[in-house]
This record gives structure tokens, sequence and C-alpha cells, in this order.
């Protein structure tokens, strides 16, 4: 279970939140909302681990994320603005090696598997420089499906996505929190999953 | 710790406003004297005549210049690990200083070297060091510019303050090792067989001159600092020379 | 195997890789070493004595020269794609990551310089002796260069202007391995040996392969905020 204690953030000389508390369960999507500059995306930067918080605690079943921060990262699946993959390799090799950049194992029928359930596995062999932006982005997706990670952290996860992708995202978010998933989404679009709603900078 | 409360921009804006006229003043006071006794009452060296007198400003700077950077790679330090927001404010506001003491020092330098060597520049280590020194200063002054955010900007101007001082004795060791290897005998700008106790007077008000000059300016700097960074808060905008 | 050193690997290759799927990288900061060692000669004259007295410096400028051209490329596409906050969040501490991709790079770029030196250094007739030295103090040197260098990209990671200010931090920096790099030959030429020379070297190197990727880590970590 994740909880966020008193966290205040501040960007350049602007405190976008502060004081700002809650908790994400088993099973619960916690949908961030808010104006383009609100904070949105440092949230979830500082939930992660990526960006410091100017106060405040972030705790993971009960532990301080910051005393064991490889162990908090294990944790987690971020999928950010850029989709963090090689252009000159293709899908199948970058998810390879995001499996062992991330220390967890993955078997070539794993590999298929997961980037036939995005749509891509007759392209699996192709660098990405030949994909359109959605394609390289359902590429980002695949990892989603072959890492069992507990907590997913996504900015914009349907941003430049078609109509089925948006849905692929919204099937596989539901199994993840059926499973006792949780997640942390930032999105302008409703999500197609029941979630909490948090809002930003109101 | 009583020194603490500085760390809060207000407290410091306070102090240091109260402070940098009475270091102006003190270094306005040790620089009469210094050059006086430097100027009149040193005699004339030896060997060298009248000219050698701009060491008493060449080694007060070449000083300084290092001191400075030492002090910048402390507050550096502090900022990195306490989190300070004032101490990033006070390795920023100390580097221009040291970077001008540099220049002195290398114009200096070059102004000694000519009636003694009959060169406006000699690649002996002090001052082959002392250049490089200066490129240190320019790359942090250059770095803290080129970022936006304050934060950031403090950060990698810490670290970059760190990296150059672990390199600084680094540097001067090498230099040295090249210049003694490839001139024999070292060419030494400082050495003096023996020096006049006034000599050593004049030497040591100088640098205690160029060292309240320094703390005025640093105290000067970040006062402005302060106030661009902290212009939202409350306390700001009920200063007097904010104030209509 | 051990997850991290299986993680390190996985970046080395993934960069060889993927900077093997475009060559162009790797051949231009190998040009520019070509094209500036030739630049010397033309502008100091054909003298063979002189040539030979300056040719080692030469050498090492060029070297140093054409390695920090390419130091911003080290993070430079990752930044672009993302896949740098995908290492930073790797439960491997990112100080072993950046010391990989130092690897990476220094194989890319380094090695290359150090597999073509002694074409450049026929050019200013040194003798087969002193060319041994050379290349040694260039193994051991140009991954200090890369270290250095990773430290500066790091700090500049996505700045306006970014390329000069890494030479402005970076060079100083470059100096000591300058002097002793190109002091190696040149104490050999002169009779005195250069075991001084080497020996710090290898000094430097063994101390910038532990405390470089950490202070790049810190300064990455600051830069992605």
């Amino acid at each position: 279970m994740l909880s966020v204690q008193q966290l205040a953030c501040e960007r350049g000389r602007k405190r976008l939140f502060s004081d700002l508390n809650f908790q994400v369960r088993p099973g619960v999507c916690l949908h961030v909302q808010g104006a383009n500059g609100a904070g949105k995306t440092s949230l979830l930067r500082i939930v992660c681990g990526l960006a410091e918080a100017l106060q405040g605690e972030i705790h993971w079943r009960g532990q301080d994320t910051r005393l064991d921060p490889g162990a908090w990262r294990a944790e987690l699946v971020y999928l950010g603005h850029t989709p963090g993959l090689k252009d000159e390799l293709s899908a199948a090799e970058n998810l390879h090696f995001q499996s062992q950049i991330d220390g967890w194992k993955l078997s070539q029928e794993q590999i298929d598997g997961a980037l036939q359930r995005v749509g891509l596995g007759r392209q699996q062999q192709i660098p990405l420089r030949h994909f359109s932006q959605g394609q390289k982005r359902r590429a980002a997706l695949a990892r989603l499906i072959a890492r069992p990670a507990p907590l997913w952290v996504l900015d914009e996860p349907l941003a430049a996505l078609d109509q089925a992708a948006q849905q692929l995202v919204a099937q596989l978010l539901a199994g993840h929190l059926q499973a006792g998933g949780m997640a942390l989404i930032t999105s302008h679009q409703p999500l197609g999953v029941p979630c909490l709603d948090l809002r930003l900078g109101a | 710790m009583f020194w603490l409360q500085y760390a809060a921009p207000q407290r410091l804006y306070g102090l240091a406003g109260r402070i940098y006229p009475l270091a102006f003043l003190l270094a306005a006071v040790l620089t009469a004297v210094g050059l006086y006794l430097g100027f009149w009452v040193a005699p004339a060296d030896f060997q060298q005549g009248q000219a050698y007198r701009i060491i008493f400003v060449h080694v007060p700077a070449s000083w300084m210049s290092m001191v400075i950077y030492v002090a910048m790679a402390l507050w550096a330090w502090l900022g990195l690990s306490f989190k300070t927001r004032v101490s990033g404010m006070m390795t920023q506001a100390l580097a221009p200083t040291g970077a001008l003491f540099c220049f002195l020092s290398l114009w200096t330098g070059a102004l000694w070297g000519k009636p003694m060597w009959g060169a406006w520049w000699v690649w002996d280590a002090r001052l082959t060091s002392e250049l490089i020194l200066l490129f240190l200063y320019l790359g942090y002054i250059a770095l803290t510019r080129a970022i936006d955010d304050p934060r950031r900007a403090d950060r990698a101007g810490a670290v970059v303050a760190l990296v150059g001082v672990v390199n600084v004795p680094i540097i001067y060791f090498s230099v040295k090792w090249w210049n003694t290897l490839h001139q024999g005998a070292s060419v030494s700008l400082t050495k003096s067989p023996s020096m006049a106790a006034v000599m050593l007077w004049a030497m040591l008000v100088m640098t205690l001159a160029f060292w309240a000059y320094a703390v005025g300016m640093a105290f000067y700097r970040v006062r402005q600092t302060i106030l661009e960074r902290e212009q939202d808060a409350a306390w700001v905008g009920e200063l007097k020379e904010i104030a209509p | 195997m051990n997850p991290h050193l299986r993680a390190c690997m996985a970046l080395v290759l993934r960069d060889v890789r993927s900077a093997a799927r475009r060559p162009g990288d790797v051949a231009t900061p190998l040009f520019f070493f070509v094209v500036v060692s030739a630049l010397f000669p033309l502008a100091i004259g054909p003298e063979l004595n002189t040539l030979r007295l300056i040719g080692p410096g030469i050498v090492w400028v060029g070297a140093l020269l054409s390695s920090i051209l390419a130091m911003h490329r080290l993070f430079g596409a990752d930044v672009a794609d993302g896949s740098l906050e995908q290492l930073a969040l790797s439960p491997t501490p990112l100080g072993l990551l950046v010391a990989a991709k130092v690897l990476a790079h220094w194989l890319l770029t380094g090695a290359p310089l150090v597999l073509v030196a002694p074409l450049i250094a026929v050019q200013f007739d040194l003798s087969f002796d002193s060319m041994m030295v050379l290349l040694l103090a260039l193994v051991l040197g140009t991954p200090v260069l890369s270290l250095i260098g990773a430290v500066g990209a790091a700090l500049t990671l996505g700045l306006r202007g970014a390329e000069l200010l890494l030479c402005l931090l970076v060079l100083p920096l470059y100096i000591p391995v300058l002097v002793f790099g190109a002091g190696a030959v040149q104490a050999h030429l002169g009779g005195l040996g250069a075991q001084a020379h080497v020996s710090v070297l290898l000094a430097m190197l063994s101390v910038a392969v532990f405390l470089c990727p950490w202070a790049a880590s810190a300064a990455l970590r600051i830069a992605m905020e």
C-alpha cells in the first residue's frame, strides 16, 4: 500500500503543492488531474524517486521509500512522456534489455507474448525508428505486461494512442487492478476504469 | 546552534546588510596601510630594485584566489549535505570575487615578470596553476549562469566546486612536475633569500585587506541574490528598500 | 550472475549495438582527430626535427579535443528518448550504470583513437619504442578523459550551449592527464624512462574509476529533477 504524507513540491520559485496526503490501496487506481503546470508530472516523479520533494514522506508497505531506494524501484514501473526506448533497437531487443536492467527474468516466449498482446507481434524484430509514434508507445506498454510490478506509475499513458490502443490500456489496467495491483496515473482523458480522483492546483 | 538561524534567507539578509559596509571600510583602511608599508616603508630589494613591490598585490591576490575557492567548496559541501538554500547563494556570491583575484594575480604576475625575466608571461608552475584556477572559476560561473532553475544551478555548481577543489592540488602537482622536468631548476617568482619583517607585515596586511573586501562583496552580492529569489516572500515586500 | 553485473553488461552491449547501427557517430570524432593532427605540421612547417619534438603533444591534444567533442553524446541520446530516466529507476545503483556507459563510450571513442594513433605518430617520425610508450599512455589516459568528461556531461545535461560549457568545465581538469600522458613520451625520448609517468596515469585511472561514476550519477540526479 502506498501512503503519501504531507508532500510539498517546489519547481523553480513556485510552490506547486503543499501538505498533500493520500493513500493507494491494492486494487485502487488514483487518477491525478489538474491544469497544465499544476504539478502532476512532478508528483509522479517524486513518488518514483526521480525528483526530491521539498517536504513530506512516501511510505510503501509501511516503510519510508528513502531507506532502500533500490528495493523501492524494483516495486514500480514508470512510463513517462517519452517511451524510454532506443530507436536503433527492435521492440524485442528493447524489452529484453529492460528486463535485464530492471533485474527480472524474461524468456523469449514471454517477450513474444507481450508484444503479441500489444499488437506488435509481427514487427518485433524491426528497429523502432521505423515505427510511428503510436506504435512506439505500444512497444512501451509491452513492459507493463511483461513485468510483474505491484505499482504502475503512468504519465499520460493515453496520449498519441488510437482508439484500439486506448482500449488496450484500459484492459491492461483493469487486469492489473483486479490482481491486486495499484496505479498512479495522470491523464487529461477518462481512463476507462473506476478510479479515485486527485485534483491538483485547485 | 547559534549560526543555524542564519540559514534562513531573511536572517542572512539582515546580517549581511550590517556587515558589508563595515567590511568595505576595513578593506579600505587595511589597503591604505598595506600599500603604505609596501610602497614606502619597505626597503628596495637588493637584487630586484623597486619593481619587486608588485608582490605586495600579487601574493595576497594569489592567496585569496585559493582561499576563496576553498571557501566556495566548503559552502558547496554544506549546501549538498544540509540542503540549505543560502549555501548555494554564498557559493555563487564568492565566485566572481575569486575570479577577480585570480585575474589580478595573473596580471600583476605579468607586470612583475616583464622587468624580471624579460617576458610578459613565463610558464612558471605557480602562474600556470593560477591560470588554470581562473579557468575553473570561469567554468563554475558559466555553468551556474546557464542553468535557469536556481536549485539545480546551486547543486550543479556545488558539484563543480567540489570536483574542482579536489583537482586543484592534482593540477598544481602536475604543473609543478611539468615545469621542473622541462626547465631543470624551477623558476619561482616569490623566491627571495630572506624577507625583511616589514615586507611580511605588508603582505599580511594586504591579504587581510583583500579578505575584508571579499567578505564585503560576497555579503553584498548575496543580498541581491536573496532579493531576487525570495521576491514572492512577504518579508521582502515590507523592506524599507522595496516598499514605497 | 549478480543482477547488477548483468544489468551493466546489458547496458554496455546495448550502447555498443546502438552505436553500431549509427556508424557516423563513431567515425566523426575519429576523423576530427586525424584532421586536427594534420593541421599542426601544416601550421608549423615540415621540418622533421621540430615535428619529432612536438609530435607526442599534438597527438595528445588531438585525442583530448576529439574526446571532448564526443562527450555530450554520452547521455544526450538517452535524455532525448527517455531511457536515462529508466536507468535511474533501475534497482542497480546509478553509479554502476554510469560506469558501464562510460566503458561503452570509451570502447566507441577512446579505443579507436588508440588504434589510429600509431598512424598519426608516423607523421611525426616517432620511433617504434616511443610509439609504444605513447600507446600505453593513451590506453591509460583516454579512459580517464572519458570518466572526467562523464561528470561534465552529466552537469551540463540539456542546457543551452552544453557542448561549449562542457569544454570549459572539463578541459582544465584534463590538464593533469595531458601533462603526464605527453610527458611520458617525452621522458622516454629524453632517456629518463616513462615509469613514473605511467604510474601516475595508472593512479589517476584507479581514482577516476571510483570517484567519477559516483560524481556523475549525483550530477545526473540533480539534472533530472
